[in-house]
């Protein structure tokens, strides 16, 4: 069963802070070995979305199964050892403050008590290696950072333990053009070596294109479009329309793929 | 929910021979960290002591999946180098060039000798600096009350009075606790042995001297100290981490103006009068035991009291709570304002500053007692 079954499934998954509805009805199935894009206008509820799917947040209503696993059970070390296969960006970075370069991405694998110092070690520079920084920054505190080193560095940690499944929240939001092209290269390479399952939040076109197998978009507090780029793009919706279809997305697109 | 594990079974070794004779290490399965588990360890020693045969060919086109962990796994294991005899696939050759290309990992820092003397020094200097700046956060402050002189109309009042409702009448509560407890304490314990020598009636200066002089303004300014200190020095502290801080600069809004001078004078007015309250609380708990355990009417007592407390004593309190307010709120500005942007600095300059306050009350309190050990004692 190749790309089958649903890593993460969502069912009739409704959201609301207080009065604010956020999502209605929502239902979306990430099939393994998948890379899934997911756009929306600002606020429209995609680190809400993601958040649920981790389950720091409960739904009003519905559910989420990840790795065919309710999140709510109450098997903590079922759920630890899935958390083990997830690797989560968040939107700001959400380094750990009081801890080194090295040491962020360290703690994951010295949580996982398998790993010797050596080891760790050589893994750490190597994470660094891939997301293009210098180890000489390894002893930095995250408050030196740039923002665009924050974010790669939280990148290289969300991938520290090698994990099936990756939630990326504007994974390349605040890194220049060549550095989000050295992402989706490392993306790429990754997804050649092992099998990856991606939810990708972004408003980066370019990456979108490059990186998605099928594109979720979030509009109305629904889900208007589900499918590979070319369907989404011939679904009639304003915020398509103005998201793929305006000036700078036609652009896009034109380098992409053949419409 | 197993097709998920998807990646299969964990590594598994194969000693074959090949065709020419040579000996050959056939890997299968999985070589990813979730696969191997714990078997990491184990497996390391092993492959280690399989390359110590310079002749043996690797074979790893049968591994299914290997991530970043597996290849380090068989890095270290091969010395960092590339085995004589090796069988790739494309993708497999990509990530050991990317850890060919890879620096060499730092070396754990060796330790430093003269640790002790280097800490000393440290120490001193960083007493330096605090007192230092604390200087300059004072000077500054002096600076800004006299431009606030001068502009009238730049007068901080909305932040001055929401510091002083937070610190001052946020306080009254525990404050009246802890003062009541005290006087009950303190009346109890005096009268029993002032029954011993038939001095019941002294009961009221011990009480009107020891809480209006010392007790009240102490217990006042060590509970402020621990609530509105920490409370100040914490919020300074995440407008740092958050860089409101920062915000506030480049909008031209002085730190020293806004946010510390309010504070200052707010809890340089709310200290006087939560020792005042202070007191009255912990004399009317005292009174009570009085009462109680002498006999002693509370109208009696209200008229002695100003016969054997001179007034002094009053103003000598609310003299000691103003400075004392002021103080914990210049220093709990300084350790807030000097919060680095991470969580670590934020927990322990808050500590630090808790404790620095309460330190400089008590020595404040020594320093007032030393000054004024002839005024309004007869
Ligand atoms: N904890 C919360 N309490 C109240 N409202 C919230 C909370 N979290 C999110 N929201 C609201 O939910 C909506 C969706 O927020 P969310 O952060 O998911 O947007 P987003 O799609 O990620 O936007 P962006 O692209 O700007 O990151 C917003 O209107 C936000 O105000
Ligand atoms: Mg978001």
């Amino acid at each position: 069963m190749e790309n089958g079954g649903c890593v993460i499934e969502v069912e009739g998954l409704h959201t609301r802070f207080g009065n604010h509805v956020v999502h209605e009805d929502i239902d979306l199935c990430v099939y393994h070995g998948e890379v899934l894009g997911l756009v929306g206008g600002s606020g429209s509820g995609k680190t809400a979305l993601m958040r649920q799917m981790l389950g720091l947040e409960r739904p009003t209503h519905g559910s989420i199964r990840v790795f065919g696993q309710s999140l709510y059970g109450h098997n903590r070390k079922q759920l630890r050892a899935m958390r083990n296969r997830c690797g989560v960006l968040f939107q700001k970075g959400a380094l750990f403050s009081a801890l080194s370069v090295y040491d962020n991405i360290a703690l994951p694998m010295r949580e996982l008590r398998t790993l010797d110092e050596d080891m760790i070690r050589r893994l750490v520079m190597l994470k660094l290696k891939m997301v293009d920084i210098d180890a000489r920054h390894a002893d930095k505190m995250p408050a030196e950072l740039s923002g665009g080193m924050i974010k790669r560095i939280a990148l290289a940690r969300a991938m520290a333990l090698d994990p099936e499944l990756l939630l990326l929240d504007e994974p390349t939001a605040g890194l220049d053009p060549e550095l989000s092209d050295g992402f989706v290269k490392l993306i790429q390479t990754m997804r050649t070596e092992l099998t990856l399952t991606i939810v990708m939040a972004t408003h980066d076109l370019d990456t979108l294109v490059a990186l998605s197998d099928r594109i979720a978009v979030l509009a109305d507090q629904r889900m208007v479009a589900l499918g590979p780029l070319k369907e989404v793009i011939n679904r009639n919706h304003p915020f398509i329309a103005n998201f793929f279809l305006g000036e700078r997305g036609k652009r896009t697109l034109a380098n992409h793929v053949d419409i | 929910m197993a097709e998920y594990r998807g990646n299969g079974s964990s590594l598994v070794l194969r000693r074959v021979t090949a065709e020419g004779g040579a000996p050959r290490l056939v890997l299968s399965g999985s070589c990813t960290l979730s696969a191997l588990g714990q078997r990491l360890q184990p497996l390391s020693a092993k492959l280690a002591e399989y390359a110590t045969d310079p002749a043996l060919q690797w074979d790893l086109t049968e591994i299914a999946q290997m991530d970043n962990a597996g290849a380090v796994l068989l890095w270290r294991a091969w010395g960092e180098r590339r085995p004589q005899h090796l069988l790739l696939r494309p993708e497999q050759e990509k990530a050991l060039n990317l850890l060919e290309m890879m620096s060499p990992p730092p070396p754990p820092a060796s330790r430093d000798w003269l640790w002790p003397v280097t800490a000393l020094g440290k120490a001193v200097f960083l007493l330096w600096e605090h007192l230092t700046s604390m200087v300059i956060l004072s000077g500054q402050l002096l600076l800004d009350a006299l431009y606030l002189a001068v502009h009238p109309g730049r007068i901080p009042w909305r932040e001055i009075s929401a510091n002083l409702y937070r610190t001052g009448a946020q306080a009254l509560g525990i404050t009246a606790l802890v003062g009541f407890l005290i006087g009950v304490v303190l009346s109890f314990l005096s009268s029993r042995q002032l029954q011993m020598f038939g001095a019941d009636i002294f009961i009221i200066n011990i009480l009107g001297i020891s809480i209006i002089r010392e007790l009240g303004p102490l217990l006042a300014a060590i509970l402020v100290a621990g609530r509105s200190g920490s409370s100040m020095t914490a919020q300074l502290g995440v407008m740092r981490v958050t860089e409101e801080l920062d915000a506030l600069t480049v909008m031209g809004i002085p730190h020293s103006l806004r946010l510390v001078l309010p504070k200052v004078m707010a809890l340089g007015i709310a200290m006087p009068l939560v020792v005042l309250w202070t007191s009255a609380i912990a004399l009317a708990g005292g009174m009570v035991v009085a009462e109680i355990q002498l006999g002693l009417g509370y109208q009696f007592f209200l008229s002695k009291l100003p016969d054997s407390v001179p007034i002094a004593n009053l103003w000598l309190g609310l003299g000691k709570g103003m400075v004392c307010g002021m103080v914990i709120a210049l220093i709990s500005c300084h350790f807030g304002l000097r919060i680095k942007s991470n969580t670590e600095s934020l927990g322990e300059g808050t500590t630090n500053s808790v404790v620095t306050a309460i330190t400089v009350v008590i020595i404040i309190d020594a320093i007032f007692a030393i000054i004024f050990s002839d005024v309004g004692i007869k």
